[in-house]
């Protein structure tokens, strides 16, 4: 069979295998493991976004593993999910306390990435904890995006600092934290305003914010969390390189994992960076945050096959 | 935008270009890469698929085999069906009639409010009047986003602070538009997941009740895999007219262009490629498709030149320079006008060749940017005398005050006289070259740039008078000759 023929093939299969049952894959209780069987679950792989190097380090774990022989799709599946739990593994505690004094977290993420919702999730989050709470509203570019922080505030009930359209936001985020530290709050928040991670002024500009934190108190921020989309592809390596250059990302929060984007590339981001994601966004309410559970995001990752079992 | 695309890609035409002859073998590695281009490039897998089943049919018939350069006519099927998956193109908005309704649709993040201000200024720009309809009443200060950018614009803005319902709001903006004179609606709706029954019916319920002319669908180029889901998602929904993509001046490769074009059919209209609201280009399949093999994107800079530079200056600058007389006055209008381009990175990426030199530059964190406004800045602090030569006029005492001014170290006005010095040299040779000899200048100029710790060097221009071994034996050969003549001459007589 030439090339051409096996390609079109190929491709018939991935019309069938679209959104549907994988299940054939397994028809009449196994299935031999060839070259056919592999790029079966490249292609499952890849529908993930968790890139072509994942995809193809686990589909040559499975030819190493089960090459030749006849497989349970059970078999196979547990085998991804656990190397996959374990890769993303994650210590209990997602936040780092500061012993004394507000905790400062930073958060920082491409523009429209969800950040200022996910600042508000946080808050309430905290809130519930019975912590007390100061937001710094340090997007000053973006048009209205203090005004769309102070919404949150307001009906979160919590303290925000805010600065004029256009002002330096690394004065806002000393102001905010100096407030915090007037107020003895437990957690102070800072927002950013989004950038993509190639503008280099921007990107200096939220070194600067990180530098200013600092010289208030030595640790702070404490916690730098970088947004992320989960229906960005490949590009979440490069925000996730960038901004962690910039100022030393400490974990990612997955935001709008609601929709049907699976968020694969959190998987070649804690391979190639090292960064564990530890919130994820699911949905448009201040409640939706959630912790993040290595477990149940792998099943999540190939829920379209166990919903066929 | 393409870049990481548009390198895989010519290092795998690259393996392909040294062979002389095509067996599928070795085709089969070149179209193995493409495929894991595309794939890295977020090209969803539907369209990877499609895309590398034409090309492969093509390139393994026998029409490549017996073609004179195959790894040529490789290159160009990939091209062309880059630009078929990606066009045909219309960038019409369809505006005429008394009342055209534009809707903007697509999911949280994606750019919406922006590009509905981008949008709108394009449409006053062409000479219609605008009005932004403020109908996403869902995402806190959305209104208040689309009221700042309305005011930065110009243009009115409808909003209710107090409605509820996007449908009425939409039906009072269109009787507000016919009012005041409007002829063009932007509807900005609230951004939803596809996967949201309610939320896509009350789009449903704004495109029956207020009939839009067009719809559009904003789609981040950072777009993964699941754009062919939420793409199809809102086609099947709304019928969309067209695409319009978002935040491509970033790195992201942008494969989601090919997916969304191909699942839903509808061209794609516009990219933004930045957070300035003239950031608003149209969509060229060809030009995109040019970039991504490496052959640079030289038409889109042409075009922003003609707009932005100011001729006049231009046609001043150009008659100066052939007469040789090129001042660092003429250098810093010329940084200047670069400068409108946009940023420096982004106009290096236009330029084929250039490419490659952008990425080393990205790697080394040289900030082309910062450079120039320190180079405008030292210039600024000259005395006319030495801006008009200053090759001659700056001496040590000079350089210092000059360097104190400009808030730079001394060497760094030291180096900016030589750099001026070999340019204003090169601009005189320039001056008297033809057309073809210049590209060739040039060209030889950003050869001379990629390494990266060679300045502007001298070139070495004969004298004259020293000859190469050729050609002396050359010489000898007439010299010979002539001698011979001579002597048979003298015989006869």
């Amino acid at each position: 069979m030439g090339f051409l023929d096996k390609f079109k093939k190929g491709l018939k299969k991935t019309a069938q295998l679209m959104r549907t049952d994988i299940r054939d894959l397994f028809k009449g209780g196994g299935r031999l493991v060839d070259d056919v069987f592999c790029e079966e679950w490249y292609e499952i792989f890849i529908r993930t976004d968790m890139g072509v190097e994942a995809s193809q380090e686990l589909v040559d774990d499975i030819r190493t593993n089960f090459r030749a022989r006849v497989v349970e799709m059970q078999a196979v599946l547990d085998r991804i999910k656990e190397k996959l739990k374990v890769l993303l593994a994650q210590p209990e505690e997602p936040i780092r306390f500061a012993p004394e004094g507000p905790t400062v977290i930073m958060v920082a993420g491409v523009n429209g990435c969800g950040k200022t919702t996910t600042i508000a999730k946080l808050a309430r989050m905290f809130q519930e904890e019975g912590k007390n709470v100061v937001l710094g509203a340090a997007d000053t570019f973006r048009a209205a995006a203090v005004e769309q922080l102070t919404i949150w505030a307001n009906r979160l009930g919590a303290e925000i600092v805010t600065g004029p359209p256009g002002s330096d936001p690394a004065s806002v985020a000393h102001r905010a934290l100096a407030q915090a530290i007037a107020n003895q709050a437990d957690v102070c928040i800072v927002d950013t305003a989004g950038r993509l991670q190639t503008q280099q002024g921007l990107m200096q500009q939220l070194t600067k914010i990180h530098r200013v934190l600092g010289k208030q108190i030595p640790e702070a921020p404490h916690e730098v969390l970088l947004v992320l989309d989960a229906t960005t592809g490949q590009n979440g390596i490069s925000q996730a390189r960038h901004f962690t250059d910039a100022v030393k990302c400490t974990g990612l929060v997955l935001a709008k994992l609601d929709g049907t984007a699976k968020g694969g590339v959190v998987v070649a981001i804690r391979k190639q960076v090292g960064l564990p994601v530890k919130y994820v966004g699911v949905g448009e309410k201040a409640e939706d945050l959630a912790l993040f559970d290595a477990e149940s995001f792998v099943d999540a990752l190939f829920e379209d096959m166990a919903a066929n079992e | 935008m393409f870049e990481a695309l548009q390198e895989n890609l010519s290092s795998a035409l690259r393996t392909l270009r040294g062979t002389a002859v095509l067996t599928e073998s070795n085709m089969r590695e070149g179209l193995r890469t493409v495929h894991r281009a595309l794939l890295e490039a977020d090209v969803s897998l539907p369209a990877v698929k499609a895309f590398m089943d034409r090309v492969t049919q093509q390139a393994v018939g026998e029409r490549v085999l017996k073609a004179i350069d195959p790894s040529k006519q490789l290159v160009y099927i990939v091209y062309q069906e880059l630009v078929n998956l990606m066009g045909p193109v219309d960038h019409s908005m369809h505006l005429g009639g008394e009342v055209s309704i534009l809707m903007l649709c697509g999911l949280q993040g994606s750019g919406k409010t922006t590009t509905c201000g981008k949008l709108g200024g394009l449409i006053k720009q062409r000479g219609r009047q605008p009005m932004l309809v403020a109908a996403d009443l869902q995402r806190p200060a959305a209104i208040q986003q689309l009221q700042i950018l309305g005011e930065q614009l110009e243009l009115p803005v409808y909003a209710d602070l107090n409605a509820q319902d996007p449908v009425r709001l939409c039906q009072a903006a269109v009787r507000q538009a016919k009012a005041l004179g409007a002829n063009v609606l932007i509807l900005d709706t609230a951004g939803r997941l596809h996967v949201d029954r309610e939320l896509m019916e009350q789009l449903t319920q704004i495109d029956n009740r207020v009939g839009p002319d067009q719809v559009y669908l904003v789609v981040d180029a950072m777009t993964g895999q699941d754009a062919v889901h939420s793409a199809q998602a809102f086609n099947e929904a709304l019928e969309l007219d067209g695409v319009i993509m978002t935040k491509l001046d970033g790195d992201a490769r942008g494969g989601a262009a090919l997916s969304v074009k191909h699942v839903t059919g509808v061209p794609i209209k516009f990219i933004g490629t930045g957070e300035h609201l003239d950031a608003l280009e149209e969509f060229h399949p060809d030009r995109m498709a040019g970039r991504i093999l490496g052959m640079g994107d030289i038409v889109t800079l042409v075009e922003q030149a003609q707009q932005k530079f100011d001729q006049e200056e231009m046609a001043k600058q150009q008659a100066r320079m052939l007469k040789g007389q090129f001042t660092l006055d003429d250098f810093k209008k010329m940084l200047g006008q670069v400068g409108k381009l946009g940023p420096l990175q982004k106009v290096m990426g236009y330029i084929p060749g250039f490419g490659q030199m952008q990425k080393m530059m990205d790697a080394m964190g040289a900030d082309a940017e910062g450079d120039m406004k320190r180079l405008v800045g030292v210039i600024d602090s000259m005395t006319p005398d030495e801006r008009a030569d200053p090759t001659k006029v700056v001496d040590l005492s000079r350089r210092r005050r000059i360097a104190a001014g400009a808030g730079v170290q001394p060497h760094e006005v030291n180096d900016l006289v030589k750099q001026f010095d070999l340019m204003s040299g090169m601009m005189r040779q320039m001056a008297g070259m033809g057309i073809r000899q210049r590209m060739k200048a040039m060209q030889q100029l950003a050869q001379d740039g990629m390494n990266p710790n060679a300045a502007l060097s001298k070139k070495k221009i004969g004298t004259g008078k020293r000859l190469t071994s050729t050609d002396r034996a050359k010489m000898k050969k007439i010299r010979d000759r002539e001698l011979r003549k001579k002597k048979r001459e003298a015989k006869k007589r």
